[in-house]
């Protein structure tokens, strides 16, 4: 079991090898689908005019992002008619929504930690490599007990988003986590999807 | 008849923090499987630490609280109108009380309504008039991963090699588990409808998930291959998240229903190890939770 804190450094990131469970603890966002586009488009690829609050989010963002941990969740949130948030169930989404935009992210950002459920492709396995950074799988589901590791949410971003989409800045504490994508271009993932696609083979043809 | 808005907003709570008791002893036993100190054992620990959590404080299960998916069986005499306005009003109460994540989002403007009442379809509301005197309601909160992960085949499906039997059936099955990964939040339940059209095929799929996990298919030959499927996609080898590990899935419950002739369909409905149904009944004044 890996100690990890927030921001981490790339000799942290290099030790880690896939099936290490990991303790993480810092400051880190969530985002989640239209976060990914909003990101890509508006300051990756440039395909889209900044508006509204888009340059002083991107400020703060990228401060948090540099070393950091982006956390594919929607939480259910306390507290939404007072500002006095409170995470009430916080478990991960499904990470393949964002593969064709998570690589660039990482690049763009000097992300380290993507954290989410069911793993990610081939394009952000290289990212990991480059950047480099680990995919990081939280239990999917646990929501109520993930929630129990947020101390306190510090800040949230483009709640027009959606309570769900938006980007809550939070600071946990020992979320248990596992490696399943590392810098050194292993994943549980393709390993599991090919031995699995082994014993289809063999059950299709009896 | 009485306004119910109260006990329907006492049947979502319940849904989405108490997880059924089948439900979990076939987790528990799914964790017992796995070989000490595996990633599979520790996520189903990690699993089964929160359905107790959730239950013990009250809070959602899973953030990912679903399409809220309500079967209303009404006696005569019930107004359907009046049932849907206040299944409406509880479910944005259970939105406000946190018990639901706030999930209606307009598909052309991308806003999110905030209360979760969307239009006739969110939350769905199947009702169907039956007789005798008691009012029964069916909650179904399925979550948006496995939901994704859900899958329809038009047999004969050639790649496969799947024809129109069951035993084209058990083979496409299998496909579907092994598309799915581990990304339906594995250990999974498949519901299974064999036969309808494309839209009652979908249906009949979400209301084989409502049979209890210990209760077989009444059909001597659907309750084989329940079996066989269940054992079959779980030496597939997936495992609890995708980790790799003895449990998949955690059962399979088929329905059979009538087709076209030129239609086979075979829909899949992947519910995940967060299967959060529960069942309300309603006699005069009173009012069980099952
Ligand atoms: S698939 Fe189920 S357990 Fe997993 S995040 Fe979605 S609702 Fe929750």
């Amino acid at each position: 079991m890996y100690n990890l804190s927030i921001p981490i450094s790339d000799e942290n990131i290099l030790q880690l090898k896939v099936g290490d469970s990991v303790s993480l603890s810092g400051v880190m966002i969530t985002g989640r689908d239209t976060v990914h586009k909003w990101m890509i488009e508006t300051f990756i690829k440039e395909t889209r005019q900044m508006e509204g609050d888009d340059l002083q989010v991107y400020q703060a963002i990228k401060r948090l992002l540099n070393g950091g941990a982006l956390y594919h969740c929607g939480p259910i949130v306390a507290g939404l008619e007072t500002g006095d948030y409170r995470f009430v169930a916080a478990g991960p989404t499904t990470s393949i929504r964002e593969e064709p935009y998570q690589g660039d992210i990482m690049r763009h950002f000097n992300l380290k930690a993507v954290i989410g459920k069911g793993g990610m492709g081939p394009k952000t396995l290289t990212a990991c490599h480059e950047v480099p950074g680990v995919y990081l799988h939280a239990i999917g589901g646990a929501a109520s007990l993930i929630a129990q590791s947020v101390q306190r949410v510090i800040d949230v971003h483009k709640l027009d988003f959606g309570v769900p989409e938006a980007m809550w800045v939070i600071e946990i504490k020992d979320l248990p986590l596992v490696v399943t994508m590392d810098a050194h271009n292993n994943s549980i993932h393709a390993e599991v999807e090919t031995r699995s696609m082994v014993e289809l083979e063999k059950l299709l043809a009896t | 008849m009485h306004d119910l808005t109260n006990a329907f907003l006492e049947l979502i709570r319940l849904t989405s923090t108490d997880l059924p008791t089948d439900v979990e002893q076939s987790l528990i036993e799914a964790r017992d499987r796995e070989s000490p100190g595996s990633a599979a054992k520790s996520a189903l620990d990690t699993v089964l630490q929160n359905v107790a959590m959730a239950r013990k404080n009250s809070t959602p299960i899973c953030q990912d609280t679903g399409t809220p998916i309500f079967y209303v069986q009404q006696p005569e005499g019930w107004s359907t109108q009046a049932l849907r306005e206040q299944i409406r009003t509880a479910v944005a109460e259970a939105t406000a009380r946190t018990y639901l994540r706030p999930n209606a989002v307009n598909a052309i403007t991308g806003l999110n309504s905030g209360n979760n009442l969307g239009d006739n379809a969110f939350p769905t509301i199947h009702f169907e008039e039956i007789k005798g005197d008691e009012l029964i309601v069916d909650l179904m909160l399925k979550g948006g991963g496995c939901e994704n992960v859900g899958v329809q085949y038009s047999l004969p499906e050639g790649r496969l090699g799947a024809g129109r039997d069951l035993e084209g059936v058990r083979k496409v099955v299998l496909n579907a588990v092994h598309q799915a990964q581990g990304r339906g939040c594995a250990p999974g339940v498949l519901g299974v409808a064999i036969g309808g059209d494309r839209g009652s095929s979908y249906y009949g799929s979400k209301e084989a998930l409502f049979r209890k996990m210990d209760e077989p298919n009444p059909d001597p030959q659907l309750a084989a291959l329940e079996e066989r499927l269940t054992e079959e996609a779980n030496q597939l080898g997936i495992g609890p998240m995708g980790f790799g590990g003895e449990t998949t899935v955690l059962g399979v419950k088929i329905k059979g229903m009538h087709r076209l002739p030129a239609s086979f369909f075979v829909s899949i409905s992947y519910m995940c190890w967060a299967h959060r149904r529960r069942r309300m009944t309603v006699r005069g004044s009173d009012i069980q939770y099952l």
